[in-house]
């Protein structure tokens, strides 16, 4: 068949197919959040992207002019962007995720989660109970000014944390704890890319910054102030950096030992799991800062009740990741 | 140079070797991928230049944003400020992920520079994707404003940084550039003797790209197929021109 020919056959399903592009590319479907084809306009449009599908090869076949072989290309890059959107039903999905998804998938890295768990603890507590008795070892990891700071924050009756915190105030600490703390989380799984070197390194690094902050305040006996403080958020905040930690190791992890696939696709699907914890993650950083910044700074609550509290907390992140989603794959 | 149009002589077998000689070029940038319809389509890689520029635009605007935003300390005190800091983490981290995923692919800054983010496959970023090709950008920064992120691209023929290669996204061209041109309108003419499909695609393509080139140009590349046409000089060009015609129907 010649060229002209076979443009006249098929003009007319090359226009409409066009036409129903505008229409999606205008947005209207997508703005109206209808089902696309449901729309009685478009429900042709998979029989006619295919047909022009068809068409292209065959034109490209037939070794038509480069003019045409181009327009029906566009066409169908066009219909390509749309046929295979992903359409996804966000909040049945994050249900799920946090009704049993998130465990069940901390759970199938129970490896990788005991050594970024051993990391982010261990160091920190040495250090920790190295400064309670040698405190000078602290300025291995903070400056004087540092320093300073911590002790006058955490000093009993002082004001940073006691009654006098207002409600404003709170609000801006929890814009802080946000920024800083979910930045910190990030900052560990994008870590894992690097080997997972980078990953290594800020849990360790937090760890011992925090043990060298714990061991110095219980060196000076502000004890009674620091931990309370503490205890509450600390059952998320920590345990999300430790995920955060699994989830730069396992792609860290899929570098150095892929398996059977190459390491850029072993790569890949590890970053898919990854990103899920990081989702995971996300949340409980968010439940700490609020934690942080609304309870656990409360002044007016003592300190005997804060512990029975925090001692709670851990105890529900403990069983949420332990019971939930047992009876489903990761 | 002769315009005329004598009965071509013995040296058609030449033109002919030669006419077949000419294959399809291949471009640098260009990857394909197939669809499950079995067509392959052309994605144009998109390069360090242009993604530093859609970069540098998006954070332009960012920082326009956050400055308008300092009003929120300004009018609501310290809850301001916390409001405002919690923005600047959605800004930081959510900003490029949030535009890929509902605005096509394109923050304003890549549609001001006519490039898109998709997946490998050429379809839409969706949100597993987006998220981690923007967390990953913590490490591209490395050590300094996008020093491993360049070096991945550099290495790369499809210049991908590292969160695209983890996350399986790619940076393509989204303009679909000029349009090609067509062959001029002519009386169509049969060739002197029947062609094969690289000689028809060879003449047809040569008329398409005629009214580009230099009179002489297209004399000088008409001349090449006087065994065909039976002609030199421009008439040579025209009957060039006459035979696409034919070959494409318009007979």
């Amino acid at each position: 068949m010649n060229q002209q020919d076979f443009e006249r056959q098929h003009e007319e399903s090359w226009e409409s197919l066009a036409h129903m592009l505008e229409m999606l590319e205008s947005g209207r479907a997508k703005r109206r959040n209808i089902a696309l084809f449901s729309l009685p306009d478009l429900g042709e449009f998979p029989t006619l992207y295919r047909q022009v599908c068809h068409d292209l090869a065959l034109a490209r076949d037939r070794r038509y002019t480069p003019y045409l072989i181009d327009k029906l290309d566009r066409l169908v890059s066009r219909g390509h962007q749309h046929l295979y959107t992903a359409r996804t039903h966000a909040t049945a999905r994050i249900l799920d995720f946090v009704g049993g998804g998130f465990p069940a998938l901390v759970r199938s890295q129970a490896g990788l989660f005991g050594v970024a768990f051993a990391l982010l603890y261990l160091p920190g507590l040495l250090l920790a109970i190295a400064i309670h008795f040698a405190p000078e070892m602290v300025y291995t990891m903070l400056d004087p000014r540092q320093v300073a700071s911590f002790q006058a924050m955490y000093q009993p009756g002082s004001t940073a944390i006691g009654p006098a915190r207002d409600s404003q105030t709170n609000f801006m600490m929890f814009g802080v704890y946000v920024r800083h703390n979910i930045g910190i989380g990030f900052q560990t799984f994008a870590g894992g890319l690097l080997l997972g070197l980078g990953t290594l390194f800020y849990l360790v690094f937090n760890s011992l910054f925090m043990g060298a902050v714990a061991g110095y305040l219980s060196h000076l006996g502000y004890g009674s102030t620091f931990y309370p403080f503490a205890i509450g958020h600390g059952a998320f905040e920590l345990n999300a950096i430790v995920l955060s930690g699994v989830a730069g190791f396992r792609m860290g992890l899929a570098l150095l030992a892929p398996g059977r696939l190459g390491r850029l696709q072993a790569l890949k699907e590890a970053a898919r799991i990854s990103i899920r914890l990081v989702y995971g993650v996300v949340g409980m950083f968010l439940i700490a800062a609020l934690i942080e910044a609304f309870w656990s700074s409360s002044g007016t609550v003592p300190p005997d009740v804060k512990y029975t509290v925090g001692a709670g907390l851990w105890m529900l992140v403990a069983a949420y990741f332990l019971l939930l989603g047992r009876n489903r794959a990761p | 140079m002769l315009h005329s149009c004598p009965i071509p002589s013995s040296s058609h077998s030449t033109a002919r070797a030669r006419l077949s000689k000419i294959e399809p070029f291949v471009l640098d940038g260009y990857s394909t991928v197939e669809t499950p319809e079995g067509v392959e389509l052309k994605l144009r890689a998109a390069g360090p230049v242009a993604r530093a520029l859609a970069w540098t635009i998006d954070l332009l605007i960012r920082g326009v944003l956050y400055l308008f935003l300092g009003v929120l300390p300004a009018v609501l005190g310290k809850a301001g400020l916390g409001l405002w800091l919690i923005s600047i983490f959605l800004g930081e981290w959510f900003y490029p992920a949030l535009f890929e995923v509902y605005a096509d692919g394109r923050t304003p800054g890549k549609r001001a520079l006519g490039i898109r983010a998709v997946k490998d496959d050429g379809t839409p970023i969706d949100w597993p994707t987006a998220m981690i090709r923007n967390l990953l950008r913590a490490v591209d920064f490395l050590p300094f404003l996008y020093g491993f992120g360049l070096c991945a691209m550099l290495l790369r023929q499809d210049f991908k940084r590292l969160g695209d290669l983890a996350a399986g996204s790619r940076v393509i061209y989204a303009d679909e550039g000029p349009t090609l041109p067509v062959v001029p309108r002519a009386p169509g003419r049969a060739p002197l003797q029947p062609l094969e499909l690289d000689e028809q695609w060879a003449v047809t393509e040569f008329a398409a790209r005629s009214e580009k080139l230099s009179a002489e140009r297209a004399e000088e590349l008409a001349d090449l197929a006087r065994s065909v046409t039976g002609c030199t000089g421009a008439a040579g060009v025209s009957r060039l021109i006459e035979m696409a015609n034919w070959l494409l129907g318009y007979r």
